[in-house]
């Protein structure tokens, strides 16, 4: 498509300013975590690392840390095994419900988190399940399942299905067909969706509120300590500690993701 | 007048056949439904160890439903498969003593050109050593060994194309199924491609069964061919018998073109290059007609014709450029049209109804 000048120009400069939008706040924040004055003011007059070293030393900031790299990795590979299964079950087999099953999947995702947290707690407080490190990871992973799976059954519909006919046409049994062809060529699409569960895990607020209970994770820290107001500039350099950890995995995911796309 | 044989059915003939006339693969009442709608219905086929067995029909016609149901791919609703005395009906593709060359090549595309080829041996537990020699051969019979350590992203279409003909091939089967492999093809490469085959065939020595829409590829290439329309075989035979004594309208239209005329024994067939154009008038023994031209086609080493003929339908000739001085013809002009009777080859309403 050719566009005139004053077209492309002025499509260059709203896409400037929606980018400008999102992300100047975040580098609002990154300046005033290295800012030494407790008020935080432009322009800076003083820089300094305490802020991080204060973060890094805080007991509550740790444990708040571990709590949420430990419901992370379990939310991660709950949501592997099942959002792998189940992409593969409603990719293969026509079956009565398939669309609806396909649907429920992904409704915890396109829900308000609000709705699937109460839920979750309405449930656990009815079968009398106490709150505790494996509440907060089913919470997670009835959502982190939907990003693995939506990877994982768009690859599947990009593969050619004769790939699973050469295989065994060439003599291999279904288990080796499984085990050479199709996790090998599924392997980029588990890990993208592996990465982006874990970001998506490691920044949930609203369904964590609920069925966290009185443990915290390190957004609920996060999000508490700036409810009382007194530790902003430690805030500052946690939230810069969390924007450099879910940028890592959720950029090498949309590499892999892309570098795919440009293989095939 | 010349009346072919029905053929239709009938076992190898072993013409062009290298090796015994033992059947490599029999085929009985093969029938095959998706959803209620025949695919395959009812098929009988013998074909002869060693021989280029090419199925053509258009598309629907049910020749790659039947390739499927070869290669195990499909579970068929009735009939039997025997592969060189062995029945197969039942066994999954994995236990079939038959690879395939599919259409989009299904390349692995995590692995090198070389472990693409040695996946069949691998998976069967062939000894390393032995894979090696083995793979290295066939690189070397389709001319990629240069290319063994890329991955198939990095390959041409026609060198895919070889590399899936040698990872089929390497693990020596007993037939070979090929799904319209030159399909993706260009015009040269797929010319190319037809000679490679036939040369690989010729070395090898087996079974090839042959699945294309293209007319031109099917005469060229094959020993025999079958002639598919709505999930039956219309005719089978060597390609110049389905070319000069078509069983049927359908075969005669669908195989090169041709001229359908009334004679006095019933409908005819008669192909554009036996059909002689003149400014004279129709010589003793000659049947025919007179038209005027409404369309010239040059193709190098030929001209075609077509005539709209006064009894209101056209007919199409060929005329070799044999000459520089050979009289031709422009859109316009008188013409008559004139054939031999014995080139004349009568349609059975019969087997027009068996279609």
């Amino acid at each position: 498509m050719r566009l005139s000048t004053f077209t492309r120009l002025s499509l260059a400069i709203f896409a400037g300013l929606v980018i400008l939008f999102l992300i100047v706040p975040l580098i609002v924040i990154v300046f005033f975590a290295f800012d030494a004055s407790n008020v935080q003011t432009f322009p800076i007059h003083q820089w300094t690392l305490n802020w991080f070293s204060i973060a890094w030393r805080d007991p509550a900031v740790r444990s708040a840390f571990l709590l949420s790299v430990k419901a992370g990795l379990f939310a991660t590979l709950i949501a592997l095994v099942l959002g792998v299964m189940v992409a593969f079950g409603i990719h293969r087999f026509k079956f009565f419900g398939r669309e609806a099953v396909s649907l429920l999947l992904v409704l915890p995702l396109a829900l308000p988190g609000i709705v699937t947290g109460l839920a979750l707690h309405s449930a656990f407080n009815l079968i009398g399940l106490p709150f505790s490190l494996y509440t907060i990871v089913i919470g997670h992973a009835t959502f982190c399942i939907v990003v693995v799976f939506n990877n994982v059954v768009a690859r599947l519909r990009r593969t050619s299905n004769s790939l699973h006919e050469a295989s065994s046409d060439l003599g291999a049994t279904p288990l080796q067909t499984i085990r050479l062809i199709t996790l090998p060529t599924l392997s980029t699409a588990i890990i993208a969706g592996a990465l982006l569960a874990f970001a998506l895990s490691f920044d949930e607020v609203i369904v964590t509120t609920f069925t966290a209970g009185a443990q915290n994770t390190l957004p609920l820290w996060i999000f508490g300590a700036i409810r009382l107001g007194q530790q902003l500039p430690e805030i500052n350099a946690v939230v810069v500690g969390v924007v450099a950890l879910t940028i890592v995995p959720i950029a090498y995911a949309a590499r892999i993701a892309s570098g795919d796309r440009v293989k095939n | 007048m010349r009346w072919g044989s029905k053929t239709t059915g009938q076992p190898a003939s072993p013409r062009g056949v290298n090796g015994s006339s033992q059947p490599g693969i029999t085929l009985r009442g093969v029938t095959k439904r998706f959803g209620g709608q025949l695919a395959v219905h009812d098929v009988d086929l013998d074909i002869a160890q060693g021989e280029f067995f090419t199925m053509l029909g258009p598309s629907g016609s049910g020749k790659t439903t039947l390739l499927r149901l070869i290669a195990g791919f499909e579970v068929l609703d009735a009939g039997t498969i025997i592969l060189e005395g062995v029945d197969v009906t039942g066994l999954p593709p994995y236990q079939r003593g038959v690879n395939t060359v599919f259409q989009d090549y299904a390349l692995f595309p995590h692995f090198s050109v070389a472990q693409n080829v040695a996946y069949g041996l691998r998976v069967r537990r062939v000894p390393a050593s032995e894979r090696r020699e083995r793979v290295e051969r066939v690189l070397d019979m389709v001319r990629m060994s240069a290319f063994a350590d890329r991955r198939p992203t990095q390959l041409s279409g026609g060198q895919r194309q070889r590399v899936a003909l040698a990872r089929a091939i390497v693990n020596e089967p007993s037939v070979l199924l090929l799904d319209e492999p030159l399909g993706a093809l260009d015009l040269k490469l797929r010319q190319e491609m037809q000679v490679e085959l036939k040369r690989i065939q010729r070395q090898i020595g087996i079974t090839f069964i042959y699945v294309t829409h293209d007319q031109e590829e099917a005469l060229t290439m094959s020993d025999r061919l079958a002639v598919f329309r709505d999930g039956t075989i219309e005719q089978i035979g060597h390609p110049s018998e389905v070319y000069e004594q078509p069983a049927s309208e359908f075969v005669a239209s669908f195989v090169g073109t041709s001229n359908v005329v009334e004679t006095n024994l019933g409908r005819a067939v008669v192909r554009p290059e036996k059909i002689e154009l003149s400014s004279t008038s129709l010589a003793s023994g000659e049947l025919g007609g007179t038209g005027h031209i409404t369309d010239v086609a040059y193709l190098g080493m030929v001209t075609r014709y077509t005539v709209a003929m006064d009894e209101g339908h056209t007919m199409s000739a060929v005329r070799q450029n044999s000459s520089l001085e050979r009289q031709t013809f422009t859109i316009g002009d008188r013409v008559t049209v004139a054939w031999k009777l014995h080139d004349a080859f009568p349609l059975t309403n019969q087997s027009i109804a068996a279609g």
